[in-house]
């Protein structure tokens, strides 16, 4: 199944699946395609209506939890993922009850745990976001998660944050979430690589920003207890692969 | 403002209160009023660690670490030299503000030492957060410190614009008090507590008739005491904690390990490590008491006065009754499984609702992410011909300790030799 890497995408994908009575398949988004061997392709053309029966019979047989727990899973955007999502499909078709608590049978539990693993990114994507203000009064983030979950945060700061003008973007997949104040809307723009530096931060931003990151750094090592120091535990808490956008974790510009 | 002061002042004032443990943001539902500032789900979030492991989730500071106590304990004791220095109200607002805009933090925790009066005190603290939440429309998480001795009035405003407040005991009895804090009473810290209690219960009942009333600290009150400064055992500890779950309501009860700060012939002196695993038993121990329906009696008693540094406090319990072993996962009840070690909380829930599919094995359990190799002990075996054999406590515990690798092993037989 070639599809086009949206979630509707794949659910017309296993709209199709079903249709052609297939059992063993594999999913590929067009721009990655390579077809293994033995296979035989098939373009999915995304369809709405085809996406909204899948979603339908879904909804009949999972929770909200559940449901959300397998749009994660598509998030994650691991490798084999969607194979994963499409046994676990499968087995929520083949019964007529709620299987999603089966935690004993393995198309439930790998699908379970990788949620997980991305709900926990996106937690930590709310706690790790750190805005900077510009001088036109748009508080800006970069962030470079694992997952796709952007889509996950965006109402936990549109809640938050209903008074300010902000826009989270994600360096790895090129794009970001704006807030104008009233609706959150998807935007694709490419950060200049000198997004970064001193001289460009010094040139857009707010003039009270610097102060605000230097006092946040000097608080950051201020409330650190030299006496009880664990490296261990606050690395497995702020891994090193977020550090580059974390400002208390910067030096000094 | 001049911005190299502000920046001073917070290093001396942020340094001050980290003593203070609690930096929870959670328990507390308060949603972003007509576009305004922030909110509060309920659960809380850490928007940092700290190089010791610990959680950044709230702007930590005191107004001023000025004080007219002197409390042997306490880094700003009026006889201990250290820099002295104090925020204006609106400092505080402002470096709220701006670093809650920014992501940086959930709220504010707002300690004082007290100057002046306890009233003049409280009345800084209650002004900086009604300016929060009046003029700033802030949503954000408070946490105010209530000043024993304060008023009723002062109080009652704090509890309206507060999530949580909390009077900290610190000495766990009485003596201990008496020797560091001669100038203070455990009776004047359980009279705020015993005041808070009334009035958050009160404004509960009053909400759940009246949807509209106002919310008194609905994240609770909290308190914190100092480990390890004084002679108290485990025992007196939690059954000081309970006391606190039990007669306050309290929401959190935390323990400071003893950080030495001054060379006070009271205290132990500088360099002596700080007890971190003897502080951790007691979190597992407080767990135990209020997620995992455990009795302090069945943690600690008089046989046995201090918790187990080598082993955490259910592993304890388990090898003292093994009687009550091993336990079948497929028909025990929750409580029951919730007490197997290796089977936390929320594995235990699972295990409850993937049993009515099928019959749970071994192996399921171990790809469900449970500490299957700390749990076989105490498992009764569903294969009917594989063998088990009877093993005692003593060699349970050496077989679960030597599976573990702690970077504190080497701490357990010094402080195992002191009792």
């Amino acid at each position: 199944m070639i599809y086009d890497g949206t979630y509707q995408g794949w659910l017309t994908a296993v709209f199709d699946s079903y249709d052609y009575k297939l059992n063993e398949v594999c999913f590929l988004k067009e721009k990655t395609a390579s077809i293994p061997l033995f296979a035989t392709p098939h373009d999915v053309i995304t369809d709405e209506i085809k996406a909204t029966r899948v979603m339908k019979g879904l909804k009949q047989r999972l929770s909200a939890e559940g449901l959300k727990n397998l749009y994660k899973v598509y998030l994650s955007e691991e490798e084999k993922s969607e194979e994963m999502m499409w046994r676990f499909v499968k087995y929520v078709f083949d019964c007529k009850e709620n299987i999603e608590q089966n935690f004993s049978n393995s198309a439930v539990w790998e699908v379970k745990k990788l949620a997980k693993k991305v709900k926990r990114e996106a937690h930590r994507m709310e706690a790790f976001v750190r805005f900077k203000l510009t001088k036109d009064n748009l508080f800006y983030a970069i962030i470079d998660p694992d997952h796709n979950v952007l889509p996950l945060i965006s109402g936990h700061f549109k809640g938050r944050y209903a008074d300010q003008r902000w826009l989270i973007y994600d360096a790895r997949r090129k794009y970001g979430i704006y807030y104008d104040l009233e609706t959150v809307t998807t935007v694709e723009l490419e950060f200049k690589l000198e997004a970064g530096s001193a001289k460009f931060i010094a040139e857009i931003c707010d003039e009270r920003e610097e102060f605000f990151q230097e006092l946040w750094r000097r608080y950051f090592s201020s409330v650190n207890i030299k006496a009880r120091k664990n490296m261990k535990l606050h690395i497995q808490h702020m891994p090193k692969r977020y550090w580059k956008h974390l400002t208390e974790k910067m030096p000094k510009i | 403002m001049v911005d190299s002061r502000v920046i001073e002042k917070l290093e001396i004032l942020a340094d001050a209160a980290k003593y203070d443990v609690s930096c929870s943001s959670s328990g507390s539902k308060r949603n972003n009023k007509e576009k305004g500032l922030g909110d509060s789900k309920g659960y809380g979030i850490c928007h940092a660690f700290t190089e010791d492991g610990r959680c950044v989730s709230l702007l930590k500071i005191l107004l001023t670490n000025h004080c007219i106590f002197d409390c042997a304990y306490c880094v700003s004791r009026k006889s201990n030299n250290v820099k002295r220095a104090a925020f204006t109200v609106e400092e505080v607002v402002d470096v709220t503000i701006n670093f809650y805009r920014r992501n940086y933090i959930e709220g504010l925790f707002l300690s004082s030492g007290i100057f002046d009066s306890p009233d003049y005190t409280m009345e800084r603290l209650v002004r900086i957060a009604k300016k929060l939440r009046i003029d700033h429309n802030f949503n954000g998480y408070i946490h105010l410190k209530a000043i024993p001795g304060a008023s009723d009035e002062l109080m009652k405003e704090a509890g309206l614009y507060a999530d949580r407040l909390s009077v900290n005991v610190e000495m766990p009895t009485e003596q201990s008090l008496k020797l560091l804090a001669p100038e203070k009473k455990h009776i004047d810290v359980i009279k705020p507590m015993e005041y808070l209690k009334k009035e958050i219960i009160g404004y509960r009942e009053e909400k759940a008739q009246n949807k509209k009333a106002p919310v008194f600290a609905p994240a609770g009150q909290s308190t914190q005491m100092v480990i390890g400064a004084t002679k108290e055992t485990d025992m007196e500890i939690l059954g000081m904690a309970d006391y606190f779950y039990q007669q306050m309501n309290m929401k959190r009860v935390y323990y400071s390990g003893y950080v030495p700060i001054s060379n006070d012939g009271r205290l132990p002196m500088i360099g002596t490590p700080v007890p971190i695993i003897r502080e951790n038993r007691l979190y597992q121990a407080d767990w135990l008491i209020r997620f995992y329906g455990f009795r302090v009696n069945e943690i600690v008693g008089f046989d046995q006065p201090h918790l187990d540094l080598d082993i955490d406090p259910k592993l304890g319990w388990a090898l003292r009754n093994l009687d009550q072993f091993p336990v079948d996962i497929n028909t025990a009840t929750l409580e029951m499984i919730k007490r197997i070690p290796g089977i936390g909380h929320q594995n235990a829930k699972k295990i409850v609702a993937a049993r009515k599919f099928n019959k749970l094995l071994p192996e399921h359990l171990q790809k469900m992410g449970i500490a299957y190799n700390r749990a076989k002990y105490f498992l009764a075996v569903p294969h009917p011909f594989s063998i088990q054999k009877d093993f005692t406590s003593v060699q349970i515990k050496h077989q679960i300790l030597s599976l573990q690798n702690s970077k504190y092993k080497s701490d357990f037989s010094s402080q195992l030799a002191l009792f």
